[in-house]
C-alpha cells in the first residue's frame, strides 16, 4: 500500500519576503519606493516649513510684474519700465537659445575640421591641433570665456579712438570694430525686395534639385556633373541678376559714429561674441576628438579598398570614411550639444543678458523669488536639453546602418 | 534632526537647515563670531588691506557689533557678497547681517523680508565720466553706453531717470565693482553709474583721478544702511542699536579715546546710561552693561569711523554733507538713550 504524503501545506509566513527567492525583488523594490518617497516627502516639507519661518510664500504671481530694469540684448521688444519679469525670462530664454544655435552650429564646423586635422600625416600640423584640442579642452570654461572677453575689451579700440582717427573703419567704411561690439551694415528691404527673396529660394530649390539630378545620373550611368560650378552659379547669378533688373531694391544702412557710439546697422556685441567663440572652441575641442574617434574606427581596410578603386583622398574621406564614422560620431556629439547649451549659463561672466541673468539673476535678485526662480530655470534647460537630444536623436536613427 | 539637517543640505534654494531663524544672537553667541556679509571689495567702505584684514566705513559697523556682543571687535568673519549674491545669503541665514551699501527701499523691507535697522550713508546715485568726453551733465548721456551693476537699485533708477528725461542708453551689466571699474577705464562704456559714495571711492583707485568726473546729478536718494532678516526683532534691535549708539557717542562727544575715561562716570547721565555706568539699557538687549562702551573703544565714534575711512583727509574725500549730525544741519539723529 502506498502511502502519499502531500506535502504540508503552510500559509505564508512573513520572512519569505526575505527568504523567498519568488518574492525578495518585490520586497527590495517596495522598500526602495518607500523610502525613495520618505526622501522626497521629507525634502518637501523640510522646504515649506523654511519657507514658512522666514515668511515667504510659494507663487508665481512675480512674474507678471513689471521688471523694470534694462537688458541689454533682445530679440523681442522690451521696455524696462512696462514689460513684465515674464518677458524679462523670455528675452532671456531667446538669448539663450542664439548662443546654443550659434554655438552649436561653430562649433561641430571646428570640431569636424579640427578632428581630421589631428589625424593628417602632416607633423606640424596634427601637433598644432593637439595642442588646441588639450588647451581648450583641460582649461575651465569660464577662463576661457573670461579671457577671450578681455582679449577683445582690453585690445580693441574704443569708438572715442575712431573720432580721433587713432582707429578706422574696415572694408570700405562699412564694418566698426570696437570692443562693445562689432558694427556691420545692415540690409534696408525696399519696394520689390520681396520678389528679390523669392527669386534667391527659388535657385536654392534650383541647386536641391540639380544636386538630386547630378546624383541620380550619376548612379545611372556613373558621370559625374560639376555639381559645385553649377551651384555656385545657381546661388549668385540669378539673385544678382534680379538685383540689378528691379533696380538695386535692397540698399545698407551703415553703421555710423555718433557723439558715444556707433549706430544704425546691425551689432554683435563683445559679449555675445567673446561667449559664443568660447563656447564654440572649447566644445569644438572635444567633438575633435570624438570625430578623430569615429574616423579611427572605421577599419583601414575601408580607406585601402577605396584607394584601391582609384578613389582620391579626399573623396575617400567623403564617401566612404566619414558616412561611416557619422555612426560612432553622433551619439556623442548630442551630449557635446547639451554641454554646451547648458555652460552658455556662465554668460554672466561676461555681461551677457541670458536666462541666467534675467531670470536667475536680476528678477530673483528684485523679488526674493529664489525658489520659484531656480525652478523655473532649471525647467528650462530641461525641455530644452529633451528637445535637443530628441531631435539628434531622430538625427542618429536616419544614420544608422540600415540592414538590407 | 539629523534628517533634518540632511535634507536641509540637499534643499533646492540653499536653504539653511533648523530654526536659525529665531534667535540669531543665540547662534551668534554659541558661534563666537559675527558671520558679517560685505561687498566684495569697495575701498574706504568694505576691502581688505594690505595684510589681508578687513577695512573700512561699512566693516566698521560690523566690528562695532562684535564688540558690542563678544567686547572683541576681531570676533568678525566676513563674507563678501555681490549684488546678486547677498540677499541670498543673508536670508539663507549664511550670514547674520549685511552691511554693504544697500539701498533701503520698501520692497526690500517688505516683500524681500528683510528689517533696515537705520540708514549708516545717506547717499544717492551718480555717474562718472572721462572728462575727455566732455559730458557735463548726466542729460548729455543720450546714447551713450553705460556699465551698471545688476541686482542694484541703481540698475533700476537708471532706467527710471532716462525714461523721464527721453534718452536712450546702452547698458553693460557688471557683477563687481572691480569688473565696472576694469570695464570702465578699457573704454568699454562711456560712464559707470553706481552710489555717489561708491564713485568717489572707485576714483580714488585710479591711476589718473584727475581725468574722470562726476557728474553733478544725483538721480536717486540711496539711503544705505545695514540689515537683517525679518522676525528676529531681538536681534535688529542689536544692530540697530550698536549704530545709534556710534551715531549718539558722536554727538556726546565719546570718542575711541576718551570713552574709558568718560565710562569712570560724568555729569551727564545719557552719556553714563549710554556707557553702562547708570542704569541697565544693556540687559534689556542681552548683552553686557558695557555694550556700547566696547564698540566705541573698539572702532570709535560715526565722525571718527567717517573721517578715518572716507573722510576729506583720505582718498575718497567724501565731505560729511548729509551724513552730518542734526546738530550741524545733517540727517544723523540718534534716538535717545533711555
Amino acid at each position: 500500500m502506498a502511502i502519499t504524503t502531500d506535502p504540508p501545506v503552510q500559509g505564508f509566513r512573513l520572512s519569505q519576503l526575505i527568504y523567498d527567492t519568488r518574492y525578495r525583488s518585490m520586497t527590495i523594490q517596495v522598500v526602495a519606493m518607500i523610502l525613495l518617497m520618505l526622501f522626497f516627502a521629507g525634502l518637501v516639507s523640510n522646504t515649506m516649513t523654511n519657507l514658512a519661518s522666514k515668511g515667504k510664500t510659494f507663487d508665481f504671481g512675480f512674474m507678471g510684474r513689471p521688471a523694470g530694469y534694462e537688458i541689454s540684448q533682445s530679440l523681442i521688444a522690451y521696455d524696462a519700465v512696462t514689460s513684465t519679469h515674464a518677458r524679462a525670462a523670455l528675452v532671456g530664454i531667446l538669448n539663450t537659445l542664439l548662443v546654443a544655435f550659434l554655438g552649436c552650429i561653430l562649433a561641430t564646423i571646428l570640431g569636424v575640421l579640427f578632428g581630421v586635422l589631428r589625424l593628417s600625416r602632416n607633423w606640424l600640423i596634427s601637433r598644432l591641433t593637439a595642442v588646441y584640442v588639450e588647451g581648450f579642452r583641460n582649461v575651465p570654461l569660464l577662463l576661457w570665456i573670461i579671457a577671450i572677453y578681455a582679449i577683445i575689451t582690453e585690445s580693441l579700440p574704443a569708438p572715442a579712438a575712431f573720432r580721433t582717427g587713432e582707429a578706422s573703419m574696415i572694408l570700405n567704411d562699412s564694418v566698426a570694430v570696437t570692443n562693445r561690439a562689432i558694427y556691420m551694415p545692415a540690409p534696408v528691404w525696399g519696394a520689390n525686395s520681396t520678389i528679390l527673396i523669392a527669386v534667391f529660394l527659388l535657385s536654392l530649390a534650383g541647386i536641391w534639385a540639380f544636386r538630386r539630378y547630378a546624383a541620380a545620373r550619376q548612379e545611372a550611368t556613373g558621370q559625374i556633373l560639376p555639381v559645385l560650378w553649377v551651384s555656385l552659379a545657381l546661388f549668385f547669378v540669378p539673385s544678382i541678376l534680379f538685383f540689378f533688373i528691379l533696380g538695386r531694391p535692397v540698399s545698407l544702412d551703415y553703421p555710423a559714429l555718433t557723439r558715444f557710439n556707433f549706430e544704425g546697422g546691425m551689432q554683435l556685441r563683445g559679449s555675445l561674441l567673446a561667449l559664443w567663440l568660447a563656447l564654440s572652441l572649447y566644445t569644438a575641442a572635444f567633438i575633435a576628438e570624438n570625430v578623430r574617434a569615429g574616423i579611427l574606427a572605421v577599419s583601414k581596410g575601408q580607406s585601402e579598398a577605396a584607394f584601391a578603386l582609384g578613389l582620391r583622398p579626399n573623396r575617400t574621406m567623403k564617401l566612404v570614411i566619414l558616412p561611416q564614422a557619422l555612426r560612432v560620431i553622433i551619439p556623442p556629439l548630442i551630449s557635446q550639444y547639451l554641454n554646451l547649451t547648458k555652460n552658455s549659463s556662465l554668460a554672466i561672466a561676461v555681461g551677457y543678458a541670458d536666462v541666467r541673468a534675467t531670470l536667475g539673476g536680476t528678477t530673483i535678485n528684485l523679488t526674493g523669488k529664489e525658489l520659484e526662480g531656480m525652478l523655473l530655470m532649471g525647467l528650462f534647460y530641461l525641455l530644452l536639453s529633451l528637445l535637443i537630444s530628441g531631435a539628434m536623436n531622430i538625427y542618429n536613427a536616419r544614420k544608422q546602418l540600415v540592414s538590407r | 534632526m539629523k534628517k533634518s539637517v540632511l535634507f536641509g543640505a540637499l534643499t533646492l534654494a540653499g536653504l539653511a537647515a533648523g530654526a536659525a531663524q529665531a534667535a540669531t544672537l543665540d547662534d551668534v553667541k554659541a558661534r563666537g563670531s559675527l558671520n558679517c556679509g560685505v561687498t566684495t571689495g569697495l575701498v574706504g567702505f568694505a576691502a581688505p588691506d594690505a595684510n589681508g584684514v578687513w577695512d573700512g566705513f561699512d566693516v566698521g559697523v560690523c566690528r562695532a557689533v562684535a564688540a558690542a556682543i563678544f567686547g572683541d571687535a576681531s570676533a568678525v568673519n566676513f563674507v563678501p557678497t555681490t549684488g546678486q549674491t547677498r540677499f541670498t545669503a543673508l536670508a539663507s541665514g549664511e550670514i547674520d547681517m549685511l552691511a554693504r551699501n544697500t539701498t533701503w527701499t520698501f520692497s526690500r523691507d517688505t516683500d524681500l523680508k528683510f528689517d533696515f535697522v537705520g540708514v549708516n550713508y545717506y547717499d544717492g546715485q551718480g555717474f562718472i565720466v572721462p572728462t575727455a568726453l566732455g559730458v557735463s551733465s548726466a542729460k548729455e548721456l543720450d546714447g551713450a553706453t553705460i556699465c551698471i551693476q545688476t541686482g542694484t537699485t541703481t540698475e533700476l533708477n537708471l532706467a527710471d531717470f532716462f525714461r523721464a528725461n527721453n534718452i536712450s542708453y546702452v547698458a553693460v551689466p557688471i557683477e563687481t565693482n572691480a569688473e565696472g571699474q576694469q570695464q570702465y577705464l578699457a573704454g568699454a562704456c562711456d560712464a559707470y553709474t553706481t552710489d555717489a559714495s561708491g564713485l568717489a571711492a572707485t576714483r580714488a583707485t585710479f591711476e589718473n583721478p584727475g581725468d574722470h568726473i562726476i557728474l553733478p546729478e544725483i538721480v536717486s536718494k540711496e539711503p544705505l544702511g545695514p540689515l537683517v532678516r525679518h522676525g528676529d526683532n531681538e536681534w535688529g534691535d542689536i544692530v540697530m542699536w550698536t549704530l545709534n549708539a556710534l551715531i549718539a557717542a558722536e554727538e556726546y562727544g565719546v570718542t575711541s579715546t576718551n570713552v574709558n575715561e568718560l565710562a569712570a562716570g560724568t555729569d551727564n547721565p545719557e552719556i553714563n546710561r549710554l556707557l553702562g555706568t547708570e542704569g541697565e539699557l544693556g540687559a534689556m538687549i542681552g548683552l553686557s552693561n558695557d555694550w556700547a562702551k566696547n564698540a566705541i573703544a573698539a572702532v570709535g565714534n560715526y565722525g571718527e569711523l567717517f573721517e578715518k575711512n572716507i573722510g576729506e583727509n583720505t582718498p575718497i574725500g567724501l565731505a560729511r554733507g548729509l551724513n552730518a549730525q542734526w546738530t550741524n544741519g545733517g540727517l544723523l539723529y540718534s534716538p535717545p538713550f533711555r
